[in-house]
């Protein structure tokens, strides 16, 4: 029996990126606001501090800041005519837990779409021909332009103190920077990081094969930061644990690094962890949620009433609990009618080692964006007439980290154990380097979530079921970019070089990323979106889902947290401004 | 004549104040002094526990003899100061003497108090008058036999108490005047950072020169250039006091409170009066030097090599640590203090800095207990004491073991 609790004019599922700074906005606005949190507390100095945060057995191995499967998973198959099984240990994906969510195990990568990449369909169409897209492709342009979210992009790149060198300054081109990007009113908050050894030889080799090297845009800070909430970020200081990791150096943008010390001196927010919500309730016309319910880490069920509900959990959880509560039409990929899980899609990834000749790089001095990075072949920067695909990538030369336990680089032929190979791995360490490509993922037909028939979760509600492959045109666009970056590779001098390109089928026991994205895309049209440009529900007017990846119509060839922020900070305008003014839809 | 009345009335005035009578509730100037004042006397500190009603009392403080809890000052008849006079009230603050003559113990600072103008201390009165009466019974003594007998604080306030209102100094500002005024009454800032005697009574001859109460070290807030407040300067006062940090340093522990409840809360013009105050105390030449401990002494070499390892990726390879973040430690007067003791602490418990408005973050400082044995606490602490120019007397693992102990004991 569900005990009822007083009612807030805010509930906010999830204290990620997007619940903390909906949660902030809220707040100082005067609303009172709760968020409730599936997973624990999480502080710097008490769970990650600098004395055991490096720990790679613990944080990397066994994964102690993700969500556990038996608390919750889902179902995958590549195929609609397989059967789907459950995820029993994550390994292709890592989906976080707890306060701070994927902002406290991300790498700090902030990286903006194209510009033109918000108009994908008709720029494509324009460009190539109407007829020019595959018939079961089904990216579509998103509700909103580039010069429409570019202000939020640097809202949130200012809350993160986001550290790089712009390319394209109110249009103007700036030496150093990106000369592909999308304009920008201000320079990043912080300068690029120091780049090491491998990094400087691949914008050597990446200059002189005609292409144009940046530095990558990180949150991971180059020097200490005040942001506009007054909170401050500490430098980095490059130990190479981000990635899986939290960060004790106070230096990479977190929700508690960036948000949660401000948020948290509101009287009128508060916060419910270890509380799974499980259901967003509708009153009888199925039109206005009454609020949520969830479970506490005692069994005990609750409902707490709200005027206004924000799904602010990972891509998956955003679009289960919606198919769960009945909001929004659910995708069927046979027909292709219905919305919710339509348009999942994911990120195409691929990598080229090398084995440098005498050179010492010093490879585990390195933080989570830390690199040089080329944009030729991103988006649509390049021609694609005649090469059979759409999409692109950037790519480069990141180091992230080189730990003890995973980084083992051998030459070919070097046996897998014993003498030999320990012999060569103390001789390749130092000289071994990986460069990736990290690829766009358009959205199709048969690439979707919905709840699965047959395997339920410790609650008795269907787990989510994912379809999804790997399609042609993906990795001809993987092959094409692995091809270009083994080119400058090979202007390194390498002694050794590998190309691993994306090969399918889509395996979900290798980890690939964690950047899965749709399944309650935004839209203009109610036929091919969940949400309107607002981020909210069609369908039930006081839902948002404000900016998660789950908004996303297809996956673009960069990380999804600088615009998921960015829309965060969109919504919570488009609530503060529009909403409140007048509850009501705003599309 | 006048005088005959002004009498008349100061007999009449304890019956004609009991209960809320006092106060005059449309007297709104006096009770937003009052409200202030109780501010600069940081009266909600001790007499408002964590999640209960503001001023309905019940903090324990740990004394050196033992625990006092402060009692309920809302206006509830039964349980708290509603049916105290205002005489009755004044002899508290000024006195140490509370409803019938009844003996407080120093640890409600009355010492400081009585410095206060008999108009501030009403004031105060009328404010508190004002407050939703709560209704909540607390046992204020809870000190072992013989001195949980009241009756002990006439002997102790003959050897320790000088009553008396705060005197001008006519050589000094008006600001500075103020500044003192407030530091030596309402803001009693004596009561910790002044060395106390073996009863427990304030040691004058050097005060404000840094005491220790309730396992932390109050430092040296004199002008003393090594060891107190003569390295800051008078804007980086007035910022530690508004926001709780500055470049060289972060409130934590008990001035964390003092901060949240009382400084950051002070006027703009008290704050910098407070600062004039404490930057002009008398001349204050820098005490002598110690010899530092040498660089090639095992002891130190064994502390920098656990200082890379656990301190330096915060407070960085020579001790700069970064402002409002990662409190300096090259330089530093409290990381030189005579006193270890709240470095020991912050090494082994770790500790939070203050969140105000300005200074939001609140960075802490992890726990090393679990990591560091004593002799290892001792030796980093002995490395910081006496590196980049800093020089102290070392830090005995005997000590570290006391306090490990001692902390152990008080969660």
């Amino acid at each position: 029996m569900a005990r009822k609790l007083p009612p807030k004019d805010v509930v906010i599922i999830g204290l990620g990126w997007t619940g903390s700074i909906l949660g902030y906005e809220l707040a100082k606005a005067g609303l009172d606001v709760v968020a409730i949190e599936r997973g624990p507390w999480r502080d710097t100095a008490s769970d990650f501090p600098p004395a055991y945060a490096q720990d790679e057995l613990r944080y990397a191995i066994r994964l102690d800041l993700f969500l556990r499967p038996e608390q919750q998973t889902l179902t995958f198959r590549n195929k609609m005519n397989e059967t789907a099984l459950p995820i029993r240990s994550f390994s292709g994906f890592l989906p976080g837990n707890g306060v701070g969510g994927a902002g406290v195990h991300w790498n700090g990568q902030t990286w903006r779409f194209l510009p033109t990449d918000f108009n994908i369909r008709s720029h494509l169409e324009q460009r190539y021909g109407a007829d020019a897209l595959p018939a079961d492709m089904t990216i579509q342009d998103w509700p909103l332009s580039y010069d429409e979210i570019e202000p939020y992009y640097d809202r949130f790149e200012k809350l993160c103190g986001t550290s790089g060198k712009a390319g394209n300054l109110k249009g103007v081109k700036q030496p150093g920077g990106n000369p592909f990007e999308g304009w920008r009113s201000a320079e990043y908050p912080t300068p690029p990081l120091k780049q090491g050894l491998g990094a400087t030889l691949f914008a050597e080799a990446a200059r002189k094969t005609g292409h144009m090297p940046f530095p990558q845009p990180a949150s991971n800070l180059s020097e200490a930061y005040t942001n506009p909430l007054g909170v401050k970020l500490g430098q980095c200081t490059y130990c190479g644990f981000c990635e899986r990791f939290g960060c004790g150096n106070y230096s990479k943008a977190s929700p508690q690094t960036s948000v949660l010390p401000a948020l948290l001196r509101f009287p009128n927010f508060s916060a419910q962890t270890e509380s799974e919500v499980t259901k967003i309730n509708l009153d009888s016309t199925g039109k206005r949620a009454t609020g949520v319910s969830y479970v506490d880490s005692s069994g005990q069920e609750w409902e707490q009433p709200a005027d206004l509900v924000l799904v602010c959990a990972f891509s998956f959880f955003n679009v289960r609990l919606l198919l769960l509560s009945g909001i929004g039409k659910p995708y069927d990929a046979q027909t292709g009618q219905g919305v919710v899980g339509r348009n999942y899609a994911y990120q195409t990834t691929s990598s080229v080692d090398l084995i440098l000749k005498d050179k010492i790089l010093n490879p585990f001095i390195a933080t989570g964006a830390h690199g040089m990075i080329i944009d030729d072949y991103n988006g649509d920067n390049f021609d694609h007439t005649g090469l059979g695909f759409f999409g692109g990538g950037y790519m480069g030369f990141g180091q992230t980290n080189a730990r003890p336990i995973e980084t083992r680089p051998v030459p070919k032929g070097t046996p897998k154990w014993g003498a030999q190979w320990k012999k060569a791995t103390a001789e390749t360490y130092q000289r071994a380097c990986s460069l990736a490509t990290h690829g766009s993922s358009y959205s199709y037909k048969d690439c979707y979530l919905d709840l699965d028939p047959t395997y339920k979760d410790r609650l008795g509600r269907p787990l989510m079921r994912m379809t999804f492959d790997f399609h042609d045109n993906e990795l001809k666009m993987s092959a094409f970019l692995t091809d270009r970056l083994a080119e400058i590779g090979k202007a390194m001098d390498p002694a050794e070089i590998t190309a691993h390109p994306r090969q399918g089928p889509y395996n979900s026991t290798i980890y690939q990323t964690t950047h899965n994205t749709g399944g309650t895309v935004m839209g203009t049209d109610p036929s091919t979106s969940v949400l309107n440009r607002y981020c909210q529900s069609w369908d039930v007017h006081n839902v948002f889902v404000p900016g998660g990846a789950s908004v996303f119509p297809q996956n673009h060839g960069y990380n999804p947290t600088d615009t998921v922020g960015a829309l965060a900070y969109w919504t919570a305008d488009a609530i503060l401004q529009r909403y409140l003014r007048n509850p009501g839809p705003l599309g | 004549m006048r005088r005959i009345f002004a009498a008349a009335l100061l007999l009449v005035s304890p019956v004609a104040s009991a209960g809320s009578a006092s106060a005059d509730s449309q007297d709104f100037d006096r009770i937003e002094r009052g409200r202030y004042l109780a501010v600069l006397a940081d009266c909600g500190a001790c007499h408002s526990k964590p999640g209960g009603q503001p001023f309905a009392g019940g903090l324990a403080l740990r004394t050196p003899f033992g625990i006092l809890v402060a009692p309920n000052i809302t206006p509830d008849p039964e349980t708290g100061i509603g049916n105290m006079t205002d005489a009755e009230f004044l002899a508290s603050l000024h006195d140490g003497r509370g409803r019938n003559g009844r003996r407080l113990y120093p640890a409600m600072p009355y010492p400081a108090y009585t410095k206060m103008s008999d108009d501030d201390v009403l004031a105060i009165r009328a404010y508190l008058a004002t407050l939703a009466p709560v209704s909540n019974a607390v046992v204020t003594n809870r000190l072992p036999f013989p001195l949980n007998i009241r009756l002990a604080m006439v002997f102790w306030n003959k050897l320790n108490f000088t009553p008396g209102r705060y005197q001008a100094d006519a050589r000094k500002s008006a600001e500075w005047n103020r500044g003192a005024y407030i530091v030596e009454g309402p803001a009693h800032c004596g009561t910790c950072h002044t060395p106390k005697n073996f009863l427990g009574g304030d040691n004058n001859d050097h005060a404000l020169a840094g005491g220790t109460l309730q396992g932390w070290f109050a430092p040296d807030i004199t002008g003393d250039v090594r060891k107190g407040l003569g390295g800051w300067s008078k804007d980086e006062l007035v910022q530690y006091l508004k926001t709780g940090a500055n470049k060289w340093t972060l409130a934590t522990g008990p001035m964390a409170e003092a901060v949240t409840h009382s400084t950051s809360r002070m006027t703009d013009r008290d704050i910098s009066d407070i600062a004039s105050y404490l930057k002009d105390d008398g001349a204050h030449d820098a005490s002598p030097r110690p010899t530092p401990v040498e660089a090639g002494d095992g002891v130190m070499r064994a502390g920098q090599a656990i200082y890379r390892d656990n301190c330096a990726a915060c407070h960085r390879d020579a001790g700069t640590g970064e402002a409002d973040l990662f409190p300096l430690l090259a330089g530093s007067a409290q990381v030189q203090s005579d006193d270890p003791t709240t470095l020991v602490r912050v090494v082994l418990q770790g500790t939070r800095a203050v969140s105000t408005l300005a200074r939001p973050t609140a960075p802490a400082m992890p726990a090393f207990d679990w990591r560091l044995t004593d002799a290892q606490v001792a030796a980093v602490l002995t490395y910081i004491r006496n590196s980049w120019g800093n020089a102290a007397a070392p830090v005995a693992a005997s000590a570290v073991a006391t306090q490990r102990t001692s902390l152990a004991k008080t969660p």
